[in-house]
C-alpha cells in the first residue's frame, strides 16, 4: 500500500505558544503551505494548565492568566485559517524533513521544505532522581497535580510534602492549599531557591508554608498510597547527613525539580544537542544541525516567560520564512561557549552579519556581576548586573562589529 | 520595628527597609523576612495547620514611620508602601462548567484585592456553576464581596454536542 505523501512548506510540531507565535508570523510574511500538529485536543499548549496570572505583561502590557494568553494566538490563527491538525502525534521526522504523523484518521506522511521543532519540555520525575522507597500512588511532578486539578477537575492530594523550589512546585503550593488541601513544607536540596522570590513571596509566604533549604527527600514509604516521606538534611556535596531523618507523614510527594526539553523526535532526525540545556544546538537563526530544521521555546531552552517564547518564535519565523523563499541564510562560524559561571548560552553558533542577543542563565545566584562576551581575550560586549540568579534568564547584547571572525566566543562572569 | 522586605517589581530584587508599626496597639509588628530556612523541617503533627486566612495580611493595618530605604527606583517605594499598609493579591481558580467541552472553566480576578479577604473570595468563587458555552473575559461575578474587583472566565468552552 503506497502512502501518499503530502507537501508542505513549513510542518510546526507543537501547537503550544512557540508553535502558534511561528504560525502566525509565517503567515503575516506570506507562507501558505504551513501545518501545526498538535497532539492534545486542543491547541494551547502548557498555557491551558496555567490558570495563574502572570502572562502578557512585557507583549500585551496586561496581567494574563495562561489561556487567556494562548487565546490571542489561537484565534488569530483561526481567523488566518492557518492549519492545525489536533490529536495527531509526530512519531518520527526524517533529516530530509519526512514527517510521520498519527492522526485521528489514520497515519499521514508529510515532506516540508522546513520543519519547526515546538515540542516543549517535560518535567523530571522521581526515577530521574532515584529516590528509595516503595512505589504508591500520590508522587506526582507538579505539572501533572496541575493537570489533574485544572484540567481534569480531580484533587490528587489532601497532605502535601514538596520536592524542589522550582516555580511550578511552589504555584502548586499556592493551588493546593486554596483548594482546600495541606502543604507542609517545601523542600530544596540546594542552599538556596531555585524559583522566583515573587512566588516564594505569594505562593510560601502568603500561606504561611516554611521552606527548608538543603534537605531532600530520601525514602517514600507507603503500599497503596503514600503514608510519609523521609527527609534529611544534605551537606555541600548534596548528600543526605546521617542523623537527620525526619518523618513527615503525608498523602501526596509533589516534585518540582527542573524541566526538560523533549528532543526524542530531534534525535530521531539526527539534531545535535547541546548537553547544557539539553535542547538542539542552534545558530543565530534558530536553525540546527540539521539544514531546514528548526527550534524555539522550550524544546529549545526552558523559559521563564511566555513572552519571551512568543518572540523567539517570531525571530524564528523570519528565518524560516528566509530559508523556504530560497534567500542564503549567514554560515555562523564562530562558536559561543560559555565558562563555569554560565549554566549555558543560546545560539551556540553566531555569523558576522548581525548583532545578536545571548541568552544565558548563570548556574547559581550571584551578587554585583559583570557578564561579558569574550573573543580573544578581549571583552566585546559586557552587562553589570545588581543581582543574577539560575531562575531568571538573562540577555546579553553583542553588537556586529565586535564580533571578530574565526575566534571562539566565551560567556564568563568577570 | 524595622521592617525588611525583598521587591518583587524587577529582578534586580531590592531589599526595602523602613520603620513599621501598628497604632493603637503597643506590640510591634512581628514577622522576620523571608524565604524562611529552618533546620529542622516540619513534621504532619508539628506544624500548624494553614488557618483560612493568609498570614501576612491578618492584624491591624500598619503604619510606616520613616522614609522607605533601598529602592532603586520609585515603584519600589510604592510597592513596599503598599505591601505594608494594604497588602492585596490576585486570585485564580476554577469554576465547575455544566455541558461544555471541558469539566472547569479558569477564572481570575480583574484587580488585586486585600490579602485577607482570599479566603472569603474563594467561597463566593466555590459556589459557582456555569453553563457553556462560555466566552473567555465574561463577567460572573461584578464586585466581588464589594471589593472593587470582578471574577473574570479566562476560558472559552464550547458546549459539548452529540458528536463527541
Amino acid at each position: 500500500m503506497k502512502q501518499e505523501i503530502q507537501d508542505l512548506d513549513v510542518l510546526i510540531i507543537g501547537g503550544g505558544p512557540a508553535g502558534l507565535a511561528a504560525a502566525l508570523r509565517l503567515r503575516q510574511n506570506g507562507i501558505e503551505n504551513i501545518l501545526i500538529a498538535e497532539r492534545e485536543k486542543q491547541p494551547g499548549g502548557i498555557l491551558r494548565q496555567c490558570i495563574h496570572d502572570g502572562f502578557g505583561l512585557t507583549r500585551f502590557r496586561e496581567m494574563l492568566s495562561g489561556p487567556e494568553y494562548a487565546e490571542r494566538f489561537i484565534r488569530e490563527a483561526e481567523a488566518l485559517k492557518i492549519p492545525l491538525l489536533t490529536n495527531a502525534s509526530v512519531t518520527e521526522i526524517t533529516p530530509d524533513r519526512v514527517a510521520t504523523v498519527v492522526a485521528r484518521d489514520g497515519l499521514r506522511t508529510y515532506r516540508a521544505r522546513a520543519i519547526i521543532l515546538a515540542m516543549g519540555c517535560r518535567e523530571r520525575t522521581r526515577g530521574a532522581l532515584a529516590i528509595p522507597g516503595s512505589r504508591p500512588a500520590g508522587v506526582f511532578t507538579a505539572g501533572v497535580a496541575q493537570a489533574y486539578i485544572n484540567l481534569y477537575n480531580r484533587m490528587p492530594a489532601r497532605e502535601v510534602v514538596i520536592l524542589g523550589s522550582g516555580d511550578i512546585g511552589m504555584i502548586m503550593a499556592r493551588r493546593l492549599t486554596l483548594e482546600g488541601a495541606h502543604v507542609q513544607a517545601v523542600f530544596e536540596i540546594q542552599p538556596y531557591p531555585s524559583g522566583l522570590t515573587r512566588n516564594i513571596r505569594q505562593c510560601l509566604d502568603d500561606f504561611g508554608i516554611p521552606l527548608c533549604l538543603s534537605h531532600t527527600v530520601t525514602k517514600v514509604h507507603g503500599e497503596r498510597r503514600v503514608t510519609g516521606v523521609t527527609v534529611q538534611k544534605v551537606d555541600d556535596g548534596f548528600r543526605p547527613i546521617p542523623g537527620t531523618e525526619q518523618f513527615c507523614s503525608c498523602d501526596t510527594l509533589i516534585l518540582s525539580v527542573g524541566l526538560i526539553p523533549e528532543n526524542e523526535l530531534s534525535l530521531g532526525a539526527g539534531v545535535k544537542l547541546d548537553p547544557h540545556t539539553r535542547g538542539p544546538i542552534v545558530n543565530e537563526r534558530f536553525e540546527t544541525s540539521v539544514p531546514g530544521i528548526f527550534a524555539a521555546g522550550n524544546v529549545l531552552h526552558v523559559h521563564d516567560l511566555a513572552d519571551y517564547v512568543s518572540l523567539e518564535a517570531e525571530e524564528l519565523a523570519d528565518a524560516v520564512t528566509d530559508y523556504v523563499t530560497g534567500k542564503d541564510l549567514p554560515d555562523c562560524s564562530v562558536t559561543v561557549t560559555c565558562d563555569k559561571n554560565i549554566n549555558h548560552v543560546i545560539p551556540q553558533k553566531i555569523s558576522l552579519r548581525e548583532s545578536i542577543n545571548l541568552s544565558l542563565r548563570v548556574n547559581r545566584p550571584l551578587a554585583d556581576v559583570k557578564v561579558a562576551a569574550v573573543q580573544g581575550g578581549d571583552v566585546i560586549a559586557k552587562k553589570t548586573l545588581k543581582k543574577a540568579l539560575p531562575a531568571e534568564m538573562i540577555s546579553l547584547h553583542v553588537p556586529k562589529d565586535r564580533i571578530l571572525p574565526g575566534k571562539e566566543l566565551e560567556v564568563r562572569i568577570l | 520595628m524595622r521592617k525588611t522586605i525583598t521587591c518583587i517589581i524587577c529582578p534586580n530584587g531590592c531589599l526595602l527597609s523602613a520603620d513599621v508599626s501598628e497604632p493603637g496597639t503597643d506590640a510591634p509588628v512581628t514577622g522576620a523576612e523571608n524565604p524562611r530556612s529552618i533546620d529542622s523541617p516540619v513534621t504532619g503533627t508539628g506544624c500548624p495547620r494553614v488557618i483560612d486566612s493568609p498570614v501576612t495580611g491578618a492584624g491591624c493595618p500598619r503604619v510606616i514611620d520613616s522614609p522607605v530605604t533601598g529602592a532603586g527606583c520609585p515603584r519600589g517605594e510604592a510597592y513596599f508602601i503598599q505591601e505594608i499598609t494594604d497588602p492585596r493579591r490576585t486570585l485564580t481558580s476554577s469554576v465547575l462548567v455544566k455541558g461544555g467541552e471541558l469539566p472547569l472553566c479558569s477564572v481570575r480576578l480583574t484587580d488585586p484585592v486585600p490579602i485577607a479577604r482570599i479566603p472569603d473570595v474563594m467561597k463566593e468563587i466555590r459556589k459557582m456553576k456555569v453553563e457553556a458555552p462560555l466566552e473567555s473575559g465574561t463577567v460572573l461575578i461584578r464586585d466581588v464581596l464589594g471589593l472593587g474587583s470582578d471574577v473574570i472566565t479566562t476560558k472559552t468552552i464550547r458546549r459539548i454536542t452529540a458528536a463527541q
